[in-house]
């Protein structure tokens, strides 16, 4: 396994500079998770629209290069999707790292699809997949306004 | 046998030709004789102690005996007993358990900022008490600030718990100062020796601390044992940590008394195996020598830390003057988890993260690191691929 496939370009970038970082004003829905072993923590923030549609989305919190990316990533695709195609959108995720499923670019743009899918080598470093889950994870979390923060750990 | 020979003696470099094992202070890998003799004792000699009157048991019982009078002579445990207990932490939880029968509203314990959750969370357990803990704070080096203790103790103290090396740091404590002031005041003093034994000299008749906790997995024996020295007085004025069968004396409906000494402490059905095979590693260290063991990993050490300091970007977690088998690091802007990971690809096993020490990453403003810790089959050249694959996650995270 090249490393070149986990650390690829696009995600050293996000990594180290990560988009949509910070607590976004209008924030109505947020969620904060943890990976103990790890010590990573996330807290995410989202703007559901009337339409139910996120309407601005961000995070802050600390962890690896590939959480961290992974973070970000997920900032940037989700950001103007509706509910239900951020939660299918999660579903597709874990599949992808977990099961190896090739995604299909349902909704996704070619930009998009290729962001997305820079994380599915991260599926071949079992112990690093708590780190690119963290975040969606924290997402669902926030999509049904759990208050009780997200332990990765326990969940994969 | 001489030092260089001694990886040989471990199976696990013939099953895993190229592994860099740099995670001793996590888990010590297991001589040849250690694995041998708890195999045979599961095929040839098992059965449970203490209970049996038949031969095998009779047997088995010796033989456990045996291993904690060598572990006792060890340590020069003389004026105390040695009691196993499933790991360290469990070990400090007995003491700490054991103990709060003497505590009352207000009452101090001290610790240091350098403990491992181990000697942290048994005593925050007690703080439902409302006893206070104070801690030792730690300077900018990793060394405990000793000058700090005499303005800690006060008359409200009534236990002293203490790491004896610092897992992240690999600084040794001034433990003999801290029960040196313990003992004007007679206050008990527990230490935590989970990284001290079998990388340091431990002389516990010399020492004169109340209780030392360690642990057989990282000293070369089997998982599933810990240890705890407790001297003789405490025997009797503690009060059972867990009950069950083996530590009783008598039991009717209404009453029961407790078996005397070690017994009391050793509740259910114990590591037979495990405690027997942990004398090989005792004596595996003894033929070794731990004066030659300590220049060995001495010396490791320093090579390490000079080789590592002439890569530009390293940051160490502490420097401090005295110190043990073991270090950490980071190397700036990289993640410990992400470095870990390109270690992993050339064989190299380390401990990333907080090591069960978040109080002292805290302390330090950082969230986590790579620890190298070494053991008796580590070389220079586990330093060298180390250091080489130190420049490969530079590369590839674009650093200079």
């Amino acid at each position: 396994m090249d490393l070149k496939e986990l650390y690829q370009d696009l995600i050293l970038d996000h990594g180290k500079k990560p988009r949509n970082f910070g607590k976004c004003n209008s924030a109505n829905h947020d969620a904060k998770g943890r990976n103990p072993l790890c010590g990573d923590n996330i807290h995410v923030y989202l703007n559901l629209d009337n339409n139910k549609k996120v309407k601005d989305i961000s995070f802050e919190g600390s962890g690896c290069a590939i959480s961290v990316a992974s973070s970000s990533i997920m900032t940037e695709i989700v950001k103007g999707k509706s509910e239900k195609e951020s939660r299918e959108l999660l579903n597709a995720f874990f599949k992808m790292i977990k099961e190896g499923d090739e995604i299909k670019k349902v909704g996704l743009t070619e930009d998009e699809h290729i962001k997305f899918s820079s994380l599915a080598g991260v599926g071949r470093f079992p112990m690093r997949v708590k780190c690119a889950t963290l975040s969606w994870h924290t997402l669902r979390a926030a999509l049904d306004n759990e208050k009780k923060p997200i332990n990765s750990e326990i969940i994969d | 046998m001489s030092l260089k020979e001694i990886k040989s003696k471990f199976p696990i470099f013939k099953s895993n030709k190229k592994l860099i094992y740099l995670d001793t202070a996590n888990s010590a890998q297991k001589p040849k004789v250690v694995a041998d003799v708890m195999d045979d004792f599961y095929r040839n000699k098992y059965s449970n102690i203490g209970r049996g009157v038949y031969s095998l048991a009779g047997i088995a019982t010796e033989a456990y005996e045996q291993s904690r009078l060598t572990i006792k002579k060890f340590v020069n445990g003389i004026e105390g007993e040695i009691i196993f207990t499933k790991n360290s932490t469990e070990s400090i939880n007995l003491v700490a358990n054991c103990f709060s029968k003497f505590l009352k509203e207000g009452d101090e314990i001290l610790l240091s900022e350098a403990e491992h959750h181990s000697n942290y969370v048994p005593w925050h357990f007690l703080r439902k008490n409302k006893v206070n803990i104070k801690f030792i704070p730690l300077n900018k080096s990793g060394e405990l600030d000793i000058n700090k203790i005499n303005s800690l103790v006060t008359n409200k103290t009534k236990i002293i718990s203490i790491i004896h090396i610092s897992n992240v740091t690999g600084h040794t404590s001034p433990i003999k100062k801290i029960i040196e002031v313990a003992k004007l005041k007679k206050i008990p003093v527990c230490i935590d020796g989970t990284q001290g034994v079998g990388h340091v000299n431990v002389n516990l008749k010399e020492l004169d601390c109340d209780f030392y906790a360690f642990s057989s997995h990282k000293m070369y024996g089997p998982a599933g044992v810990g240890l705890l020295y407790m001297k003789n007085k405490w025997l009797d004025q503690f009060d059972p940590f867990l009950g069950g069968g083996g530590m009783i004396q008598n039991v009717d409906l209404k009453n029961i008394t407790y078996a005397s000494g070690v017994s009391k402490f050793e509740a259910g059905t114990m590591p037979s195996a495990e405690v027997v095979a942990l004398k090989e590693a005792v004596q595996f260290i003894d033929q070794l020598k731990i004066k030659n063991i300590i220049n060995h990993e001495q010396n490791l050490t320093n090579y390490a830390l000079d080789k590592l300091s002439k890569i530009n970007n390293i940051e160490f977690v502490g420097t401090p003057s005295l110190k043990s088998s073991l270090f950490s690091f980071n190397i700036k802007g990289i993640h410990s988890h992400d470095v870990s990971t390109v270690f992993d690809q050339d064989h190299i096993a380390v401990r990333a993260g907080h090591h069960c020490c978040q109080i002292l990453h805290k302390k330090m403003n950082i969230v986590s690191s790579i620890r190298v810790s070494f053991g008796i089959y580590n070389n220079q050249q586990d330093v060298d691929a180390l250091c080489d694959s130190v420049k490969k996650c530079k590369k590839l995270f674009k650093l200079n």
